[in-house]
């Protein structure tokens, strides 16, 4: 392999890399960091902000981004909570409808409007923060899952893992074939990298966007409704600011936030790799959770130095 | 002949458009007969991109009537053009750099296996089997931005042509080739030829055009200059045909305004030197050869000496003397930009030093070479020049802003006097200094950025195309300023891909050839013959030489 | 092919704007400041006790910190970029304002404000020298400094320091002190912005970085110090909110206050694309936001709706700098 393999092969794969390493670390260092019991929890925790990440990945590679998604989870589980006395078909298709609606209009105003994502998102950040207020009276009422069927969605549990760890792993690879092996994901890819040439290769720019901030509204809404199963109850404080921790994991995960390039395998493994940080910081004890911030933080530095160098590595062979 | 009883598969009856202000065609007629490879040649504002445009359904015509396959036609999307057979292919590679060259090759159209999912193993075996027909062996799972620019090309190319192409348009398609690409691509073209198709074949290097064109059509001004077989047009009467002059104007007094007393005034061959430095000879000692002939002892105001930067420049030394106009010859892409942009430090070097009066420049700040008096004039306006955002005042302003205030603190009235000032002399024409310079003609940008430049007082401007893409008045204007500022003993480095401007325009040329000088010319050698001879002659030298 | 877009953009815009242009123009120079006038007058009109002058004083006071964050975030945005940690500076601010309170209230805050500097600093050399887009750069730190400010005090503290509380609740001739302090760095600001070397070659940068770069401007110095600003003043704010809270709150201090100056900067019509500073009218846009919210509250409509008509708002005031940033 040259330097370029390698570079490209870093930049693909680190974040997998990198969560391996940290696992084995973890196993050796503390006894309970590799229990089936442990493991379980990181999944289980991870899998909701991993069904937002799949959503902001196709968002992110088609050189948008989606502040929205936190916003629409938190939206997602409220209706799916009130949707849940109408039985379990309207406890899930209601957030769907309703989530992918928005993800539609904003995806709408950024396509024909030629607006930066950056802030149609962010108004639809804001907006949806308000709608969500408003079907719950102001953030008082939490409406609870009184529908069992659906409750099940989010607490069964296969192979000693809940549904929606099973539910996140098929999604993944559905999102896999539809990135890498349908005309779709290889219109996600030109855009992100060349808009003009996309264009004049025949991609359909426009319908593509639009679908794109579809899907990661659907996600989002999904994993709130998700969710709210889980926890019985759609709860209106959680979720705010996830929508930087997707970005966070994607970036993590080797896309770049310019568009063009990454892929749904890094983006699973930057989440995992978030929860596994979370649960070494819990192993140790002492720790407060504060510090898993840190060294996020610290982390996401570091993977955007490192992914600066690699592309200018790159770009000298 | 293949010319022959044969229908134009494209053809343009009549075509006008218009732009506010600007009539662009003006009743233009051009038949594309299949298997025929057709130039369309210009100058900068003839139409030719106008024409394009509305070929590939980029415009629509105005007036007039487009015919494709013998029916009227209207393309409303560049798309349409494309799907119904009309392939171009743009200057700038226009394909994704970062996905692989299999998909960018095949994108839209890749080979599918069960549920319609993308086969990729059948997707790269077709990608190498269609590139290897344009000669391009690679591995086309890599990102297309790995591949060099002639290889990324190619690609372009081949993809443009696979989608059952009628009609290949081509716009400038060899401005960043290497001469060996330029075959291949001369291959590939007469390829489409015998299968058929019709090309059109967009250039300003003439020689190509003799070289592969059948047809030319000679656009100027919006209108049809001359159209008809290429072989039957003496090159000259082409020239002369594009510029609008007299064939005997053009032969008796060039092309250029440059001052005629300029050239006339310029020292010939000095007889104590007479053949130590023919064209041909390699770059040996440039400093120590130019040090000698028409300097009268000045010291050089600037200095490069050794500039290299690995596949980019080898070795390039340059000298510029106060009051002297020195050109820089070559083919695109052959370190000339590279050369300018090192000098002031805009591009990281290798090896190599800049000197200033004598006095070493600190490698790779800008902001250095400015303070010492070097500053470039860069060849893309848009992109490296003007701050499109800031009225014309603040754009005269800025590289001065240092010396136009106090403590960080800008002295408004110093710098309203130094705007007026320059834009009297430039005749600058905005409605006021507060016009955002966007909104100024290309000339009068050009003159603006001039004027940011005269106003940090150079002791050497550093011009990259200094009058590519201005109308001829402004052209005009820029190069008596060049001449006018060199009697001031300012020294000028003048990059042109215009042979005239450059034979004219300087007074000593260097000729670079894939980042090294190749030959210095001075004197009576100084023309447009003997550059292309510089050029023509090393390639085969340098070839041998590796 | 840029000359391929620019040219349908232009056509586009010749068929649609023939009269539209100078509306858009006018509504992007001054619609933050009609708005702000037609949100006052209706106020004065409908509104019960809107002009006592206590509930006038709170308006201003509740808008302090978002104002002089959102000056520093002009700064940023007209270069192109975009500061998300400015929320997570607040607290770290307000956490190292507690801690060194024992030095008493001024060398607390110095240490803050140096806090909030070197956190930009942080930003700006990822941004200027090391290439990182704003957007990661930041968002790095938006996650990490709110964590440490965390760690360093990981929940409320009250404190009794007079001086400190005397900077959150004094006022001089009926005008709150950080009001005053607000105001004050607005026109420093807009100093900066409007006659300094360093505030043109901002905006330069902003226009086109590598013009810029040719025209020997130094560039990476310039970005890391709008960085360094935005940071300093973002604590500078932290420290003024804790002042006024009378306790450290690194928790929530602060907390989508990026937001919050994204949308002043936007909606007082400085472009995302950079190249512009519009000081003044992101002041107006901070007080325009605020009034709406206000006025909504006042006449009994729920925070819900402050949101919904907030994000409307950012839509309408882009999409205006969308009109005028493309031609």
């Amino acid at each position: 392999m040259n330097r370029e393999q390698v570079s490209r092969t870093l930049q693909q794969h680190g974040a997998v890399m990198v969560l391996g390493l940290l696992v084995i670390v973890g196993s050796l260092a503390f006894d309970s960091f590799a229990t089936p019991a442990n493991a379980a929890s990181v999944v289980v925790s991870s899998s909701f902000l991993a069904i937002i990440a799949i959503g902001m990945t196709f968002v992110i590679i088609s050189g948008g981004i989606d502040l929205s998604v936190g916003s629409l989870f938190v939206l997602g589980g409220v209706l799916a909570a009130y949707g849940s006395q109408y039985g379990p078909a309207v406890a899930l298709l209601l957030p769907l409808a309703v989530c992918g609606v928005v993800g539609l209009l904003q995806g709408l105003v950024i396509a024909r409007t030629g607006m930066a994502p950056f802030i149609v998102t962010l108004a639809g950040l804001l907006g949806v923060r308000g709608l969500m207020l408003a079907i719950s009276d102001e953030g008082a009422t939490t409406y609870l899952v009184k529908d069992r069927s659906f409750a099940a969605l989010g607490q069964g549990e296969i192979l000693g893992l809940s549904y929606p760890v099973h539910i996140t792993i098929a999604l993944a690879l559905v999102a896999m074939v539809l990135l890498q092996r349908t005309g779709f994901g290889q219109n996600v890819y030109a855009i992100g990298g060349n808009e003009q040439a996309a264009a004049l290769m025949g991609v359909p720019v426009s319908r593509t966007k639009v679908y794109v901030y579809v899907m990661s509204g659907l996600l989002a809404g999904l994993a709130g409704a998700l969710n709210a199963a889980r926890l019985s109850s759609g709860v209106t404080i959680l979720g705010i600011g996830l929508e930087l921790d997707a970005i966070a994991a994607v970036v993590i995960g080797g896309t770049l936030l310019t568009g063009g390039a990454g892929g749904i395998t890094g983006s699973v493994a930057g989440v995992l790799l978030l929860g596994v940080i979370q649960s070494l910081i819990n192993q140790v004890g002492s720790l407060t959770s504060a510090f898993q911030q840190v060294v996020s933080g610290v982390f996401l530095a570091l993977v955007v130095v490192a992914q600066r160098l690699l592309s200018k590595a790159q770009r000298l062979t | 002949m293949r010319r022959t009883e044969l229908e134009p598969v494209l053809e343009a009856r009549g075509v006008s458009k218009r732009f506010p202000g600007v009539l662009a065609l003006d009743g233009v007629s051009l038949a594309l007969l299949p298997g025929q490879v057709h130039a369309l040649v210009g100058e900068n504002g003839a139409g030719k991109s106008t024409l394009i445009k509305v070929f590939t359904g980029v415009y629509q015509p105005d007036g007039g009537e487009l015919r494709y396959r013998g029916t009227g036609a209207a393309f409303g999307t560049p798309m349409e053009a494309q799907r119904a057979g009309i392939s171009t292919i743009y200057q700038e590679v226009n394909l994704v750099p970062m996905m692989s060259v299999a998909r960018n090759l095949l994108l839209g159209r890749e080979p599918r296996g069960r549920f319609g999912v993308i086969d990729a193993a059948a997707m790269y075996g077709e990608a190498e089997r269609v590139l290897s027909g344009y000669g391009v062996e690679t591995d086309v799972r890599r990102p297309l931005r790995t591949l060099g620019v002639g290889a990324q090309q190619m690609v372009a190319l081949a993809r443009a042509v696979s989608v059952d192409a009628r009609v290949v348009i081509m716009d400038e398609p060899t401005s960043s080739l290497e001469p060996r690409e330029v075959d291949t691509l001369f291959g590939v073209i007469r390829r489409l030829r015998d299968s058929g198709i019709a090309v059109m074949y967009v250039s300003h290097r003439l020689d190509e055009l003799y070289r592969v064109c059948d047809q030319v059509t000679v656009l100027r001004d919006g209108r049809l200059a001359h159209t008809g077989p290429l072989a039957e047009l003496e090159r000259l009467r082409l020239i002369s045909l594009m510029l609008g002059r007299e064939l005997n104007e053009v032969r008796s007094q060039g092309l250029t305004r440059f001052s005629r007393d300029r050239r006339a005034a310029r020292p010939t061959a000095p007889p104590t030197a007479p053949s130590t430095e023919p064209s041909t000879a390699p770059p040996a000692q440039p400093d120590e050869a130019a040090a000698g002939p028409h300097t009268n002892g000045q010291v050089p105001v600037v200095e490069a000496r050794g500039l290299t930067r690995r596949h980019v420049l080898e070795g390039v030394d340059v000298s510029v003397r106060p009051g002297e106009v020195v050109g820089l010859g070559g083919l695109l892409g052959a370190g000339r930009t590279e050369t300018a942009k090192a000098i002031v430090g805009a591009l990281p070097l290798d090896g190599g030093q800049v000197l200033v009066t004598g006095l070493p420049l600190r490698a790779g700040s800008t902001a250095a070479a400015i303070r010492a008096g070097v500053s470039l004039l860069p060849e893309d306006r848009k992109a490296e020049g003007i701050i499109p955002t800031l009225s014309v005042r603040e754009n005269i302003a800025l590289a001065a802003l240092p010396s136009l205030g106090r403590a960080g603190v800008v002295a408004e009235a110093k710098i309203d006097r130094v705007v007026e000032i320059f834009m009297r002399r430039l005749r600058i024409k905005a409605a006021s200094p507060h016009q955002l310079v966007a909104e100024l003609s290309g000339g009068n940008q050009q003159k603006v950025l001039l004027a940011r430049w005269l106003a940090v007082r150079p002791k050497v401007l550093l011009l990259d195309e200094p009058t590519r893409g201005i109308d001829v008045g402004a052209k005009a204007e820029v190069q008596g300023l060049i001449d006018e500022l060199a009697q001031e003993g300012l020294g000028v480095l003048l990059i042109s891909s215009d042979l005239e401007e450059l034979v004219e325009g300087a007074d000593r040329i260097l000729v670079l050839r894939e980042g090294a000088v190749v030959g210095e010319l001075s004197g009576d050698e100084v023309t447009e013959e003997r550059i292309m001879a510089t050029i023509a002659e090393q390639t085969i030298a340098g070839q041998s030489d590796g | 092919m840029a000359e391929l877009t620019h040219d349908r953009g232009s056509q586009r815009g010749g068929r649609v704007a023939v009269l539209k242009p100078q509306v858009y123009a006018w509504v992007q120079d001054y619609g933050v400041y009609a708005a702000v006038l037609v949100l006052l007058l209706f106020n004065v009109l409908f509104t019960p006790h809107f002009l006592d002058a206590s509930n006038f004083r709170t308006q201003l006071v509740q808008v302090t910190p978002i104002v002089i964050v959102s000056l520093g975030m002009a700064l940023v945005i007209g270069t192109q970029g975009i500061d998300l940690s400015v929320g997570s500076v607040m607290a770290l601010a307000a956490a190292l304002t507690v801690l060194y309170l024992g030095y008493g209230w001024l060398p607390a805050l110095l240490v803050a404000v140096v806090g909030g500097a070197v956190v930009g600093a942080a930003g700006g050399a990822l941004v200027a020298y090391v290439g990182v887009q704003p957007i990661v750069a930041t968002l790095a730190l938006l996650v990490g400094v709110r964590g440490l400010a965390n760690v360093l005090v990981p929940q409320l503290v009250e404190f009794r320091n007079p001086g400190l509380i005397a900077l959150g609740s004094s006022s001089v001739a009926g005008i709150p002190v950080i009001v005053l302090i607000a105001a004050a760095l607005t026109l420093i600001v807009l100093f900066v912005v409007r006659r300094t070397t360093f505030g043109r070659q901002v905006v330069a940068i902003g226009g086109n970085r590598s013009a810029s770069e040719l025209s020997g401007l130094p560039v990476k110095r310039v970005l890391l110090i709008v960085y360094v600003i935005s940071g300093l003043l973002a604590a500078l704010a932290g420290v003024l909110a804790t002042a006024r809270l009378q306790a450290s709150d690194p928790t929530s201090l602060g907390l989508f206050i990026e937001l919050s100056a994204i949308t002043a900067v936007v909606v007082g019509g400085t472009p995302l694309t950079g190249g512009r500073i519009r000081v003044l009218s992101t002041v107006m846009g901070a007080l325009l936001m605020q009034l709406l919210a206000a006025t909504l509250i006042k006449h009994n409509l729920p925070q819900s709706w402050t949101q919904m008509v907030q994000a409307v708002i950012i839509l309408a005031a882009v999409y205006a700098t969308r009109k005028r940033g493309t031609r």
